[in-house]
């Protein structure tokens, strides 16, 4: 038996340590769960591929990798901001994980930190296969880098203030099923391989409004169209951050 | 000197038109072993969430450590084991453990902590895979990694078999060895009897009589037979000095109190004898606190 000193030495360890550990365990959760990884990674490479490769839909001229490209992104980021973490932190409150880090020294603005984080580090591994793929199929991506990222963190809030709204409130199954059908319904409405403008004009208009139409919309005028800002969507999904956020900060209940 | 590790006045505690806690006032003392006692409902696990910072009291004062209960700069402090749940299901034992100590500054060894608490083979076992009594030694494990004052244990043993009761048990005293504070929840007599400074029980959001376990027992000795159910009863304490009392609880288990001697043994055997009575286990010994509790909550299942 080896000897254990349990004479008290209580304290926290510094945030950026308790931070750093908590992000690492939900990186690790997500890549070992596999409705997840199918979420986040198959899905995906599927779409675009699959669209890239066959004639399946008329996206009006241009090169196919060139349109579903940035559509592609944007789904992967709405597949690990939103829906994959709305069902992770609904089920985390369910079985009182949520509870059980508020008794430790983790914060829980320590904990949403982490949570980013995570996310992000999840985001940045979707991305290099993607775009390692859309290359392959012979993407050409034009536009700042810089444009491109600013959309894709604004869009991270964006959904991440849906995702924790849904998974703060309702019942842990309920977010399960409310995340995949907002899931399949955006990426059907979203402009993320049917475009948009294959839908009648006032319906348009509406789904322009979507924060997943705002993220392609965006990724696709400067990754194909070589756009600096895309001031328009910045603006649609700030709106979305703000909102979600708020609300999710004020209703999320933590058991 | 120091404040107690926990001191509650008048806490009142409802959920919507029920009233779980009504009007409770406790103390647990710094570096004791402190048991809270009650059936279920009673009000325990309100009480020990409140004092974990989880819930907010409708009423009362409340101070953990001297500080408000929901005060962050106790998380430190404070180590908390759940009655059940608050593990991922999929995360491993040993990779939960060691998740939880690194939010501390100077933890215990996490890999030792295994060991001590026969996890260590389970070390890359998900949560939800380890039995019940398996996942309630890794929340002790984590309630106690990061080298807290106070520990709040809720039913601890629960769903243990024995060889692990016996290990929290050990744990909880070499704990009080250390100078942790240690308030408990349980509904095991024994358990609260063995480990504990100071018994509080308490029933329907009250205390209703609290002390050392020697002080709720009492020094009152019993004489307890096994016999066959029904015996007349009001013959034999005839036969009895005043103030003697005889009861039969259970069926069939008879206890006699009074002035527990030999005179009283042998009124007893000479009665039997009368009576026919074969009496069986037949022995004089103090009161349990399994009397005690049964006494002041009453037999009635709820």
């Amino acid at each position: 038996m080896t000897a254990l000193d349990f004479t008290p030495a209580p304290g926290a360890a510094p945030l950026p340590r308790m931070v750093l550990a908590q992000a690492g365990a939900e990186v690790r959760a997500i890549l070992r769960n596999g409705e997840q990884l199918l979420l986040t990674l198959i899905i995906p490479v599927l779409l675009l591929t699959g669209f890239s490769l066959a004639p399946l839909i008329d996206i009006g001229g241009g090169s196919r990798v060139d349109f579903l490209a940035p559509g592609v992104l944007a789904l992967a980021v709405m597949s690990t901001a939103f829906t994959g973490q709305a069902i992770a932190t609904g089920f985390e409150r369910r079985y009182g994980v949520l509870k059980r880090l508020g008794a430790t020294p983790l914060s829980r603005a320590g904990l949403m930190l982490a949570k980013t984080l995570a996310v992000l580090a999840v985001e940045a591994l979707q991305v290099v296969v993607i775009v390692a793929v859309a290359l392959a199929l012979g993407w050409r991506p034009q536009g700042s880098f810089l444009g491109a990222a600013l959309l894709v963190l604004l869009g991270t809030a964006a959904f991440s203030g849906l995702g924790l709204l849904m998974a703060g409130v309702l019942r842990a199954e309920a977010t399960l099923a409310a995340a995949n059908l907002v899931y399949l319904v955006l990426l059907g409405a979203g402009g993320v391989v049917f475009p948009l403008s294959k839908f009648p004009e006032g319906l348009r208009s509406a789904l322009e409004l979507l924060p997943i139409s705002a993220l392609t919309g965006g990724l696709r005028a400067v990754l194909r169209d070589g756009a600096a800002l895309p001031l328009g969507a910045l603006a649609v999904l700030a709106v979305w951050a703000v909102l979600t956020l708020g609300l999710a900060s004020r209703t999320f209940r933590w058991e | 000197m120091d404040s107690p590790a926990v001191e509650i006045i008048d806490l009142v505690k409802r959920y919507g038109a029920t009233t779980a806690i009504d009007g409770l006032t406790l103390s647990a003392a710094r570096g004791a072993v402190t048991a809270i006692l009650g059936p279920n409902g009673a009000g325990k696990t309100s009480t020990i969430e409140i004092c974990e910072g989880f819930r907010r009291a409708d009423a009362g004062t409340v101070r953990v450590l001297g500080a408000d209960p929901r005060a962050h700069a106790l998380r430190p402090r404070v180590g908390v084991m759940l009655q059940a749940g608050g593990v991922p299901p999929a995360m491993r034992c040993g990779e939960w453990l060691r998740l939880v100590s690194r939010f501390y500054a100077s933890p215990l060894d996490p890999q030792a902590l295994l060991v001590r608490l026969g996890l260590a083979e389970h070390a890359r076992t998900p949560y939800r895979r380890l039995s019940g009594g398996q996942q309630q030694r890794l929340s002790l494990a984590a309630a106690v990694v990061g080298r807290p004052e106070l520990v709040f244990l809720d039913e601890p043993t629960a769903g243990l078999d024995p060889q692990a009761r016996h290990g929290c048990w050990d744990l909880v005293g070499d704990l009080r060895a250390a100078g942790v504070s240690v308030v408990l929840t349980t509904h095991h007599m024994d358990e609260a009897e063995r480990l504990s400074d100071h018994v509080v029980i308490i029933d329907r959001g009250q205390v209703v009589a609290e002390g050392s376990p020697a002080q709720l027992t009492g020094a009152e000795r019993q004489l307890r037979f096994r016999a066959r159910p029904g015996l007349a009863l009001e013959e034999l304490l005839n036969a009895l000095p005043d103030g003697s009392a005889a009861k039969e609880s259970p069926a069939g288990h008879y206890i006699l109190e009074g002035q527990v001697g030999p005179e009283l043994l042998a009124t007893v055997t000479a009665w039997c004898a009368a009576e026919g009575v074969t009496a069986d286990d037949l022995r004089i010994e103090r009161r349990t606190l399994e009397d005690v509790f049964l006494e002041l909550t009453g037999r009635e299942l709820r």
